[in-house]
């Protein structure tokens, strides 16, 4: 039943590797990229929000599945840009962690974006009665509220990244989606058993992550 | 505009918002000139690059077109399959019985959890070994098995957090008039769910429309993301027909999207209703085990 995982075959401890790199290093880059959106978004600069808004929607509203390609084909083969990455499996590797970066910063932002409308405008007139400068409240009142209304949905955008990194297999990125679709190929009296393995390695990712910080999350909520 | 960052600006705090608005237009002015620049290096600006996609109708007729249609066609089957499914599931995690609600939950929960690729991977390997099904519509079940399994438990958590959303007083109410469980279920509580979900649901068909250019990419389903080699391939415009790709997925999307905030508003306010309402989401996940309806 599970003698193809004795094969030596098939790395499929590896790929789920390559899987949990690529949702490590998009996740921090997301973190930054989203971050700087939800500044812009809530600026008081005209222009800067205008931008903001503009990526977000037009961002959110495209599929990852293309966004990932277009930085395949667009950036790589047709502008020749390929991010330092000397071997056509790093370039692909960086690729990948740049699409999603600028796919799920939008989500980022977002996030952050409802942490901050979470904190009650009296918060702030309040603060700005007592005297404190713009820094003070930012540091003091209002964003202390509003990361811990965040973290809740910082979870799911997580988990939902960890699940798109699977994208990345559409463009030859050597992940866990990958080594699935070659096994399901070369191991076809075997298809239930090669989708429990895969299914309970994404089972394994994304459940502990969602209980643990479902946990913190409940813990900082402001209760309100 | 009154915010919790910062007050309505003075006549100082304008001339420094007008001087950061010159400094980023500036930023921004050079990012795209550099952009520009390296596509007009490749020739990706030439005319002839972009002029197909208004002088010539071919590439509607024979390729976007049908591209969207199919794009649509998968989304919509896999919707209306997916909501009685998700009903059903979303009804069961509800149920008062532990041997309904365990499985059902452990089965929303697995589904949620896989990325809808391997769902879509795995369709397809099962009708190639266990069915007759031809080749030709192959990957169009493939795509809508895989987004009916992931959708269903989605939607399953949005039905929860619908009823959930409702005032305990509808409960109350109906056991005060007599009702059963089951009554109370069909003919208060969920009617009410249904309008409360709505903007939901039409935010959750944004993400199964996102979903099916992965059918194309990996299945061969011929849908719009699907058309992007074919028109490239015979005009050679590999930016431009992802640009205009693009923009046909986000006008469609806005489109969903704007209605479901505007329902959402509307119900908000409503009068005829208890205010009760899931939001639209933010993020590609469900509301989960941390969403407090509204």
């Amino acid at each position: 039943m599970f003698d193809f995982l004795d094969s030596g075959q098939y790395d499929v401890l590896g790929a789920f590797w390559v899987t949990v790199q690529l949702t490590l290093y998009s996740a921090i880059g997301s973190l930054i990229w989203g971050t700087a959106l939800a500044g812009m978004r809530v600026s008081p600069v005209p222009l800067m929000r205008g931008f903001g808004t503009t990526y977000v929607n037009v961002v959110r509203n495209t599929p990852l599945t293309l966004v990932i390609i277009g930085c395949s084909l667009g950036l790589s083969e047709t502008l020749g840009i390929t991010l330092g990455g000397t071997t056509f499996k790093e370039t692909g590797f960086r690729l990948a962690v740049l699409g999603l970066t600028a796919y799920t910063g939008t989500f980022v932002c977002e996030a952050l974006r409802s942490g901050i409308n979470t904190v009650p405008v009296g918060q702030a007139e309040a603060a700005r009665a007592l005297g404190l400068s713009f820094f003070q409240v930012l540091r003091l009142i209002v964003l202390p509220q509003a990361f811990r209304a965040v973290i809740a949905p910082l979870t799911n955008v997580l988990i939902a990244l960890t699940k798109n990194t699977t994208v990345a297999a559409a463009i030859g990125v050597a992940e866990a989606a990958l080594l699935m679709k070659e096994m399901i190929e070369n191991e076809a009296d075997a298809l239930f058993a090669v989708f429990g393995v895969f299914a309970l390695g994404f089972v394994l990712l994304t459940l502990p992550t969602g209980l643990l910080l479902g946990w913190v999350a409940k813990r900082a909520a402001v209760k309100r | 505009m009154t915010s919790v960052l910062y007050d309505a600006p003075g006549p100082k705090a304008k001339a420094r918002n007008w001087i950061y608005s010159g400094v980023f237009l500036v930023l921004l002015g050079l990012a795209v000139w550099w952009a520009l620049g390296l596509m007009a290096d490749k020739n990706q600006l030439d005319a002839d690059k972009w002029s197909p996609f208004v002088t010539d109708s071919q590439i509607w007729t024979t390729f976007l077109i049908p591209g969207l249609l199919e794009t649509l066609k998968a989304g919509v089957i896999a919707m209306v399959i997916a909501l009685p499914l998700g009903a059903l599931l979303g009804i069961g995690r509800l149920s008062d019985h532990a041997w309904v609600r365990t499985p059902v939950g452990a089965f929303v929960e697995f589904f949620r959890a896989i990325p809808v690729l391997m769902l879509m991977l795995f369709g397809y390997a099962l009708y190639v070994q266990y069915t007759g099904v031809s080749s030709d519509v192959r990957p169009l079940y493939a795509v809508v098995t895989g987004l009916v399994l992931y959708n269903a438990s989605v939607i399953a958590e949005i039905v929860r957090a619908g009823v959930l959303s409702l005032p305990n007083g509808q409960t109350d109410a109906a056991k005060a008039i007599g009702m059963r469980k089951g009554q109370t279920m069909v003919h208060v509580l969920i009617p009410q769910a249904v309008t409360a979900m709505l903007p939901a649901l039409v935010s959750q068909l944004v993400v199964i429309l996102k979903d099916t250019a992965l059918g194309g990419t990996v299945l061969g389903l011929g849908e719009l993301m699907s058309m992007s080699r074919q028109i490239s391939a015979n005009y050679s415009n590999t930016i431009a027909t992802f640009v205009v790709i693009a923009l046909i997925y986000v006008a469609v999307n806005f489109a969903l999207t704007s209605f479901a905030s505007w329902m959402e508003s509307r119900q908000r306010k409503s009068k005829r209703s208890t205010g009760a309402v899931v939001p639209a989401r933010v993020d590609d996940m469900a509301t989960g085990a941390n969403s407090g309806g509204a």
